[in-house]
Formats: structure tokens, sequence, C-alpha cells
């Protein structure tokens, strides 16, 4: 392609037959994406990362969330490559006979799962809001604004804490693994929300004041069109970084959460239970079972994180 | 008065505090599980029982080697086999200045057995306690007991006053949401005073002067904190931040002895660990069978206990440290207990069995367990799961801390569950209590503490007057003989599942010396700590 040899972004505008795909590679961001071997790295990794997650049911030896597919006799055997590995036990296995890759290829599952969903959930709650208060002004802003403020005085992992505490204490007993997961994207989403909602409302701020605001108000649209349509579309670039930043934020946060025990529970481990159950075996000299969780964790953390800043970059105007 | 009262006590305590040796030391101990009430009649389970026994006493203790010696009551005598006579210790001083006398055993008898206490049974129903002076009580029963007694030293005498004045005459409920003065504060006679308690975080014991007895220990301190995390509890050990740990993960075992400075102290427990299906209700209240209940047919409890491998959890889990259990009595308190073998694993015929009982998919059930209690109990409970799934009960698992974990399980909290996992030592260190508490009947009319810790609503009415006669039998032989009998009846009936004894595990700073009781009470007055 004459692109690699001709790096040059105003190149190729005007090139006849160019669909989406054509356009995409053709924008600055594909542009300057190319131009970081780092990014480039730290993309192939979360790419397989997801894809890891999401074909884990073909991947995986074992279900390790099925009770019935754990044998107690394969239990505490070490990676594949020492003296005492067993086939099919890549990574080894943990104290319930749960072979660790299958469980790390779940609980990423999970771990994803409830990262994507409660970035959406933070999103869409803050999203709202955001336009609400940036839209309106007056009392609504003020008081939207204000709780955000309040919320920002604490640390998102105690909101996460606090919110994950009510509810299980709400729902007691009847908690379940689902339940645990939901419980998790609401709390994950109730601590993220404000950033979004204060990036909206500035940006809307600024947008509500040009014309084409004023145009769409004349021709009698309603306020909440106006919102979606209009002005919420100019206000996307930051959020989409913000929500790249926040992934690996929600990840962290689930993490933490299950690692201290409030989040997932053992018969359905996310990256953060395994981690906690492998802890208690650090001493005894069983390795593997919590630093394959980490190194998981770690790398699908960075990836997402060193994305999220080339994604920062590249949208912001002032660095081009 | 009760002001001027404490501050004479506080000036004597201050008095004598500064008169201690120098070389009275300060103790670190982390248990795994958190000390949450200081009610001493909220929660009937050893570490609890053991964390009161540094605040309370009872009219009995029991010393190391479990045997009953003298406490707060001097000396007894049986003036006939329905009437019992304590001589009371005199000069004995509650912590705050009270004297201790008839007056409060006959209050701390009365709210033992008030509604909401978890010790029903510690003291029989039909004793009744009559002041004869301010130092002698009597007691009258309806018919004989000779192990009236046996269950005294957790029962432990609290002040009339002091209860009365702060509103705690009724004793603290287990499931209680609102803690009450007595579960935040204590008031006893025993050798050490709370100095500062917060639930779940740190409990801070301090060495009371005015105790009647000699310490055996050379302690001014003992800090209290629960490590719930395994390794940060071993880690919390080894860096010499704690000086005693109870238990000491079994994976870690090796590690501490390796370290040179702490050592592992391990003995066989008498506490055996088992499984218990709820076959008193008529529909579970935790399954979705609904309309029936699975557990009431045998064939079921006996698939579901033919399908437990016990030799794989003592390999796997507990790593070697526990000895499969056939009875529910532990073999150091039952001489015949050799005489039992245990019904053959068999998951095969489990599911046949299963599926003649019309469940030839299984079903679904949820399963309570607690996850700081046991050994190993929260793992324990995952790979029944594991083998249950086998031949398709789809158990979930509800693993959580004892205090939840009890709240939900045991008779104050209705004993909501449908499946569950619980350890029993005797406190008697007899099968009559076993025999009596956790496999009576429930709701006998005549004998109301029947059946108390007996979860699973367990019952048969041969094995109940197999029990009176124990109670009652003189004769060693043919006692021995009649706890037999019943213990083969349970087994007949697949009534409760046990699993094992498991092991004591203590991890102990090489400073400090110690005494292990085979009941795993973590007791601290037997300590002595080398200078730092």
């Amino acid at each position: 392609m004459s692109d690699a040899v001709v790096p040059h972004r105003n190149a190729q505008v005007s090139r006849a037959g160019a669909g989406w795909f054509r356009r995409a590679l053709d924008s600055d961001i594909f542009y300057s994406f190319r131009r970081s071997k780092l990014t480039m790295v730290a993309a192939a990794i979360t790419v397989l990362f997801f894809l890891l997650a999401i074909f884990a049911s073909w991947l995986a030896v074992q279900n390790p969330f099925d009770p019935a597919q754990l044998q107690l006799i394969n239990s505490r055997i070490s990676p594949l490559w020492t003296a005492d590995g067993q086939s099919p036990f890549l990574l080894g296995t943990d104290e319930q006979g749960r072979d660790v890759f299958s469980a790390i290829l779940y609980g990423m599952r999970i771990s994803l799962a409830v990262g994507i969903a409660g970035v959406i959930f933070a999103g869409a709650l803050g999203i709202g809001l955001g336009l609400i208060a940036g839209y309106f002004g007056g009392v609504a802003d003020s008081v939207i604004m204000r709780i955000a403020d309040v919320q920002l005085t604490f640390p998102a992992i105690l909101i996460a804490l606090l919110v994950n505490g009510v509810a299980k204490s709400l729902l007691g007993n009847r908690l379940d693994e689902m339940s645990t997961l939901a419980v998790l994207v609401i709390a994950i989403g109730l601590s993220f929300w404000v950033q979004y909602a204060r990036t909206v409302r500035g940006s809307v701020m600024v947008e509500k004041n040009k014309d084409y605001v004023a145009a769409a108000q004349l021709i009698g649209l309603p306020a909440p069109k106006i919102m979606l349509r209009h002005v919420l579309p100019n206000t996307m670039g930051p959020i989409l970084v913000i929500a790249t930043i926040n992934l690996a934020l929600a990840i962290i946060t689930e993490a933490t959460l299950s690692f201290l025990g409030a989040g997932m529970p053992d018969t359905m481990p996310s990256l953060g239970t395994l981690i906690r159950i492998g802890n208690n075996y650090l001493f005894a000299g069983e390795w593997w079972i919590v630093a394959f969780p980490g190194i998981a964790l770690a790398g699908l953390i960075l990836s997402i994180n060193l994305l999220g800043d080339w994604l920062r970059d590249a949208l912001n105007p002032k660095l081009r | 008065m009760s002001v001027r009262w404490s501050l004479v006590a506080a000036t004597a305590a201050a008095f004598v505090a500064c008169a201690l040796p120098a070389s009275a030391q300060t103790l670190r101990y982390a248990n795994q599980g958190e000390l949450k009430s200081l009610d001493p009649y909220t929660l009937k389970e050893t570490t609890t029982i053991a964390h009161h026994a540094h605040v309370y006493e009872g009219l009995t203790a029991r010393d190391k080697d479990l045997k009953i010696v003298p406490a707060l009551a001097e000396s007894w005598e049986t003036l006939s086999p329905t009437k019992w006579r304590f001589h009371l210790r005199k000069g004995v001083k509650f912590h705050n200045g009270d004297p201790f006398t008839a007056d409060d055993v006959l209050f701390s008898a009365d709210r033992v057995r008030a509604k909401g206490s978890n010790f029903l049974s510690n003291v029989p129903a039909d004793a009744k306690f009559t002041k004869v002076d301010d130092y002698t009580v009597d007691v009258t029963l309806d018919s004989p007991n000779p192990i009236l007694i046996s269950q005294w030293d957790g029962w432990y005498i609290m002040d009339k006053k002091w209860c009365e004045e702060n509103n705690s005459v009724a004793p603290t409920p287990a499931a209680a949401t609102t803690p009450s003065y007595a579960s935040l504060h204590e008031n006893g006679t025993g050798p050490f005073m709370i100095e500062s308690h917060q639930p779940g975080v740190k409990t801070v014991f301090k060495a009371f002067p005015g105790h009647w007895k000699k310490p055996e220990h050379n302690l001014k301190e003992i800090i209290f904190t629960p490590i719930g995390s395994d390794a940060t509890r071993v880690a919390a050990l080894l860096s010499g931040e704690v000086d005693v740990i109870e238990p000491v993960p079994l994976q870690d075992i090796q590690r501490v002895n390796s370290s040179g400075n702490a050592t592992v102290l391990t003995a066989p427990e008498i506490r055996t660990i088992f499984v218990g299906m709820d076959v008193a209700r008529d529909e579970l209240l935790f399954s979705n069978v609904k309309g029936k209940n699975p557990f009431k047919d045998i064939r079921v409890r006996e698939a579901i206990y033919k399908t437990i491998d016990v030799e794989l959890i003592k390999s796997r889990v507990m790593r070697g440290m526990s000895t499969p259990s056939v009875l529910m009595i532990a073999p150091q308190l039952y001489p015949l207990s050799k005489d039992f073998t245990r019904p053959k694993l068999d998951p095969d015929g489990a599911k046949k069995l299963l599926a003649d009982a019309g469940y030839p998919s299984g079903f679904e059930v949820t399963m309570d367990c607690p996850n700081d209690r046991y050994v190993n109990d929260a793992a324990i409970c995952q790979a029944v799961v594991g083998m249950l799934a086998r031949i398709g009960v789809k158990v979930n698992l509800l693993a959580q801390p004892k205090a939840q974990y009890f709240a939900k399980v045991l008779k104050p909290g209705g004993y909501q569950t449908s499946l569950f996992m619980l350890g029993w030592t005797p406190a008697t260190s007899d099968s009559h209590n076993v025999l009596h508490d956790v496999l009576g009947c429930r709701d006998d009319p005549k004998d109301s503490t029947r059946g108390e810790a007996n979860l699973a609503g367990y019952c048969n009415k041969e094995v109940d007057a197999l029990t009176d006669k124990v109670l009652v039998e003189p004769d060693t032989a043919k006692r021995d003989q009649l706890i037999k009998q019943a213990y083969e009846l349970v087994i007949k009936d697949y009534g409760y599942i046990p699993l094992h004894q498991q092991s004591l595990a203590w991890g102990v700073s090489n400073k400090v010396k110690l005494t292990q009781r085979a009941d795993n009470q973590v007791l601290l007055y037997w300590a002595t700590k080398q200078g730092e």
C-alpha cells in the first residue's frame, strides 16, 4: 500500500471509492495508531484477551464454574513444564482441582463482562445526568453537580464497597452468582458516573450556545431530541477516552472487590477471586494458583490503559 | 453509688497496675474469625466461648485436661439425687467492683435460660435455683441428673446489678441487628478485663489485678485481632507481628515449623465435622423441589451419604490432617467407636437411589457453610458441592463468615437451612450431649432443649428413648452399649453425614509457652511470654 510508504495524512482524502473502512484507515486516528508501536502491541494483546474470553468455552479443558467437572483428585497439580505437571493442565490446578488456565479464561470473561457492563451503566447514567445539567442549567445543574462533587471526594472503591455492602445486606441470602454480577455492575457504575457527567456537562455548555442548537430550538424540536440527536454526538470524543480508561479501572475495581471477598464467590471466580484464593497457597510454594491470574490481570489492565492513553493523545487537538 | 464504686475500682486497678512486675508482657493473638458479641449467652461457639473465658467465669471450669474443677463455686455436694448444694467463693469481685453473691447466680440462671439465649441446654430447664444465704445456692431437679454441671464451665456468671442498670437483663440473640450494652461491654469476674472492643477489628484485654486466683500468665495485655486471610495470618506470625494464631492453614504448617521463630502445635481435635440435611420441613426452604422435601426420603439421604468421599477430602483438602469419622463423636470420647465402619462410598449406586426416589436428574439445593470457622471449611463445602454435582444434585454454596452463618442456621435464627456443614464438640466430653443436643428430636414438649443444635431436625423417638436411659444409667459398660444402639439407629437412618475430626493447628511464637486443650479453646491465661 502506498500509504505505508508515504505517511502523509491528507494524501488520500480524495481517493475514489472509499467506504467506511477506507475512511477509517485514512483517518487521523489510524495514522497516529500506526505511528505508535507500543499502541499496536497493546491493541493486539487487548484483542487477544477479548478473543480468549469470548472463546473460553472452546479453549478451556473444563468449565471451572461447573462443580461436576472438577475432580478433587486432580487438585494442586503444578504447571505442565514442571516435574509434577500433568496434561491437560497447562498452568496447573488449584485446591479444588480447577484448571488454572481454564479458570483464567472464564474469570477474564467475568472481569471483562463486569467491566464493560459497568462502564456502559456508568456512561449511560453520567451522560444522562451531564446532559440534563449542562442543557438546563439552574437548579438541576446545581443539584447534580454538587452530588458529583461530594462523590468525587470519596475514592471510587469505597463507593463500590458501600453499594455492594448495602445491596448484599438487602438481598441477603437470596444472592446467587448472577445477582452478584448485577450488584457488581451497579456498584461499579455508581462509583464511576461522575467523570462522564462532568465532561458531558462541560461540552454541552459549550455546544448549546452554538447556532445549530439555536436553530433546532427555533424549529421547535423538543429538548430531549436536541440533546440526544444534536448535542450529544458532538461530545462523544472525550467520552470515548474516558470510557476506555474507565474500562481498565472498572476491571481493577471488580478485581479488588473480589479480592476482598465482596465480589464474585469462589464457585464462580473472576480474576480477583482467583488471586484471593491463590494468595492463601503462596507460602506453601503453590505459586501458580496466584501467579498466572495475577499476570493475566496485569497484562489486561496494562494494555487497556495504554490504549486509553493513546486514544486520549490522539483525540486531543492541542497535542497535534 | 455505682459511679463512686467504679472510681474506687479504677483507682485500685491503676494502683495495682503500677505495681505489676516490669516483666509483664503484651501478647498478640489472631484468629481467623472475629469476636462479635461480648454477651456470653449469645453464641455457643468454641472460639467465642474461649474469648469470653478470659473475662467471665462459670461456677465450674475445666482444667488443662478438660477435667471439671471449681471456679466461682468453691465446692458442691449432692444432698439427694435431685438436690445439689453449691458453696460460692467468697471475696470475688466483678471488674466494676461489685461483689459476687448468690443473687448473681440466680440471675444468671434465669438469664441463660431466657428467650434469645443460645446456651439453653447448659442449664437444665427443670433446675430450680434457691438462695440459702449469700454464698450458698441450692439446685433442685425434677429428675436425677448426674451430669448436671458438665456444661457449667461454659455458663458464665453475670453481675445482676450491672445487667439491670444497663438494660441488659435479657440475653442478646445472635440474630439481633442492634447490639445491646452487654454485647459491647463486659463485667465479669475473670482474669482479664476488656479495655476496648471494636467488633471485627480489635479487642484489647487487660489483666484484672483484683482476680481471686494467682495468675499463671505473665501478661499485662492481650491484643486480639481477627485476620481472615490465611496468608496474612501466617505472615503476621512469621514476622513477629502476632504471637499466637489459630488456626494455621494446613498448607502452611511445614513453612511455619521450618521458619525458626514459631512452631505449630498440632493434636487431634475432639470436634466432629458433619453435613446435615433438613429433614424436618415438608418443603425445603432453599431448593427447586416444591411441595415435598427430597431429604425426607431415606434413599436420597443414603445417596448423598455414599457420594461424599471423606478419604479424598482428607488427602486433598485436609492434606492428611483429619480423621474420617463414622460417628458424630470423636473416638477419644467414646471407646466403642472402633466397632463402627463407615458405609461404603458408592456414587453409581447413589445415582440409582436418586432415580428410585424420583429424582433421576437430581435437584437443586442451597448449602450453608461457614468460611472462617473450621479448618478449610469453605474448601470442604466446595469439595462436597463437586461430589454431589456428579450425581446430579446441584448445590448452590452460600459460604459466609460465621457471624452471618450462625445467625441464619442456629435455633435463634429459626434453623433456616436446607443443607449445611457444622462442627460439634460435646461440651460434656460425653455422648449424651451429642445424642441429646444434636441427634434428639426438636420440639419435645417435655424437654425444650432437646435437639437444640439439631439443625437438620432429625428425629427418631427410639434414639430419644435410649438417650434418656443413657442419662440415668450408672454402669459404664451398659451405658456404652445403650449409646452404641442409639448411634446404630442414626447411621441406619442416614440422619447425619459425619465427615471427620479435624486437627488442632495453633501457630505459636517460640517466645510463648501455652497449653493446647483438645477442645480447641485458646486460653491465654495459661500463656507465658519471654521478654522482648
